[in-house]
């Protein structure tokens, strides 16, 4: 192990030989990468390849079997509020409180996160015009559309001013306007503060279009890595689509549903 | 400061769902008129004087074991609909997080209690003193406290709704029925008044009977320390699973 590449500063995370076992079956199968600083990092891969579970583990929500993460110098399962306060995350559905307005998810959000309250209130108004949400700000949030729920989740998770942001498949359901006002100001808030954005994706053209570096997992393993030019350079192909779909395979995979996807059925006959 | 937001938004989800109050509030009220009004004449014929007085207390004590498991059992909708995931990644302590939920959860489960309460003065109830009623809320509080760290080691055990009805069923059930909510705890057969001992609600009704109408089956010391003494012990069992729960 080169422990020297391992020390860089310049490097926000780092993940060294990571493994995650789920009974028998590896998820996570001893994987080694690394985001820089400001870096707009893509992590692509079929369904079920191990993306999300690599997100919930650089997120502290879940620990490794082995390996070593460092996020910004410090391991998440050893220091996870420490962690905690330096990343923000957008997940793949919804983690709003229906029941409360847009403005108190958001100031629930910089409660939590130590936001001091003229502080937070002056972020909230802010950021929340940005999202074209401020006057909107008292409904509650089951009343928005999915692109304003996505859009307050973004706001949200921005408010403690994170140095990395995560997205799981932020882009999801999403329209043509809706996603590139998003990237615009997610790459806006990258140029400017410099904050490191971490996402993933199933739609190519936005990971050849946005990121500066692309690392693609399947089965567990990191299969590919580098720039979008790297990757259809290596796979000799056009897009990346191409070179994705070179690398990963034509076949379908299957992911069996949660207990979560029956519940979400079953929602209308628990609600009241 | 997290703690109490987190209360808060127990509250003002509490608030603002009056379908549920109502909801919440007409099973006790059935309870209390159907057999207080109909077992009333017999009860009183056997010497036991008022069924109403004595039910109520009883009630009470039903209706805050519902709404406490319950509000423990959110838990699973937090997580089905994603808010815990919210509340997981956020710079704070896994016991932080079940204490404010649980807080909001108790606090919810008692404010439903003062109105069952209020609702059965209105039909007949008549408490012993005023002192007695006031005193009634922090020990209904601790028996919300009790329940509602039940209901999130029951989420945490659980993975959806599915197995809400089975614990109703087996679990929630038996614990209103054999309280002696509805039945005094004296003259019961062996095994009867064993399992009732067994029961925490007992010692929550009793409390309640003591301070309301002044009378009791236990010792109102012992009440209170058996409840307490749950309660720690569910709390510390409640962080614990709540811990393990996985997202």
């Amino acid at each position: 192990m080169n422990s020297d590449l391992f020390m860089d500063t310049n490097k926000i995370i780092n993940v060294k030989n990571l493994i995650k076992k789920f009974g028998d079956f590896i998820a996570v199968d001893d994987i080694s990468f690394s985001v820089d600083k400001g870096e707009i990092f893509a992590f692509l891969g079929p369904n079920g390849a191990g993306k999300s579970t690599t997100i919930k583990m650089l997120t502290t929500l879940l620990t490794s079997n082995s390996g070593d993460i460092k996020i910004n110098g410090h391991n998440p399962a050893i220091e996870p509020d420490l962690v905690r306060r330096m990343f923000g995350i957008v997940f793949q559905d919804t983690s709003l409180d229906d029941e409360l307005t847009a403005w108190e998810n958001m100031e629930f959000h910089g409660v939590l996160y130590d936001v001091p309250k003229k502080l937070r209130r002056e972020r909230i108004e802010s950021l929340m015009q940005f999202v074209e949400l401020w006057d909107r700000k008292d409904s509650l949030v089951k009343e928005f559309s999915g692109g304003m729920k996505r859009r307050l989740e973004i706001a949200r998770g921005l408010l403690h001013h994170p140095k990395i942001i995560f997205l799981d498949e932020p882009t999801l359901g999403l329209d043509p306007q809706t996603r590139n006002h998003m990237w615009e100001y997610l790459k806006d808030l990258n140029k400017k503060e410099g904050t490191t954005i971490f996402f993933t994706t199933h739609y190519m053209e936005e990971a050849d279009r946005i990121a500066d570096k692309i690392a693609i997992i399947d089965h567990g393993k990191i299969i590919a890595s580098g720039t979008s030019a790297e990757l259809k350079k290596d796979t000799k192909t056009e897009s990346l689509e191409d070179a994705f779909l070179s690398l990963t395979g034509n076949v379908i995979r299957e992911e069996s549903a949660t207990s979560v996807d029956h519940m979400r059925t079953n929602r209308r006959m628990w609600r009241k | 400061m997290k703690i109490y937001i987190l209360w808060l938004r127990q509250i003002k989800r509490y608030l603002r769902s009056k379908s549920r109050i109502l909801g919440s509030l007409a099973q006790p009220l059935l309870f209390l008129l159907a057999m207080g009004y109909g077992f009333g004449s017999v009860f009183q014929k056997a010497g036991q004087g008022n069924y109403i007085n004595f039910l109520a207390p009883g009630i009470i004590g039903m209706s805050i074991i519902f709404t406490s498991v319950f509000t423990g059992i959110e838990i699973i909708w937090d997580r089905q609909f994603g808010f815990l995931k919210e509340m997981m990644v956020a710079p704070m302590s896994r016991l932080n997080i079940m204490i404010g939920r649980t807080m909001g959860g108790a606090t919810v489960a008692t404010m439903q209690g003062i109105i069952v309460l209020m609702l059965s003065m209105l039909f007949g109830f008549h408490p012993y003193s005023f002192i007695g009623v006031l005193l009634t809320i922090p020990v209904m509080f601790l028996v919300a406290l009790l329940f509602t760290a039940l209901g999130t080691m029951i989420a945490s055990l659980l993975d959806d709704m599915q197995g809400f009805q089975l614990i109703m069923n087996f679990l929630i059930m038996p614990l209103f029925f054999l309280s002696g909510a509805l039945f005094p705890l004296e003259g019961l057969p062996k095994v009867m008044s064993i399992i009732t001992k067994l029961d925490p609600l007992s010692y929550g009704v009793d409390a309640f009977r003591y301070l309301l109408i002044n009378s009791s089956h236990y010792d109102i010391g012992l009440d209170i320390a058996v409840l307490s003494i749950i309660t720690g012990f569910f709390l510390l069992l409640g962080g614990y699973f709540f811990k393990k729960i996985q997202i």
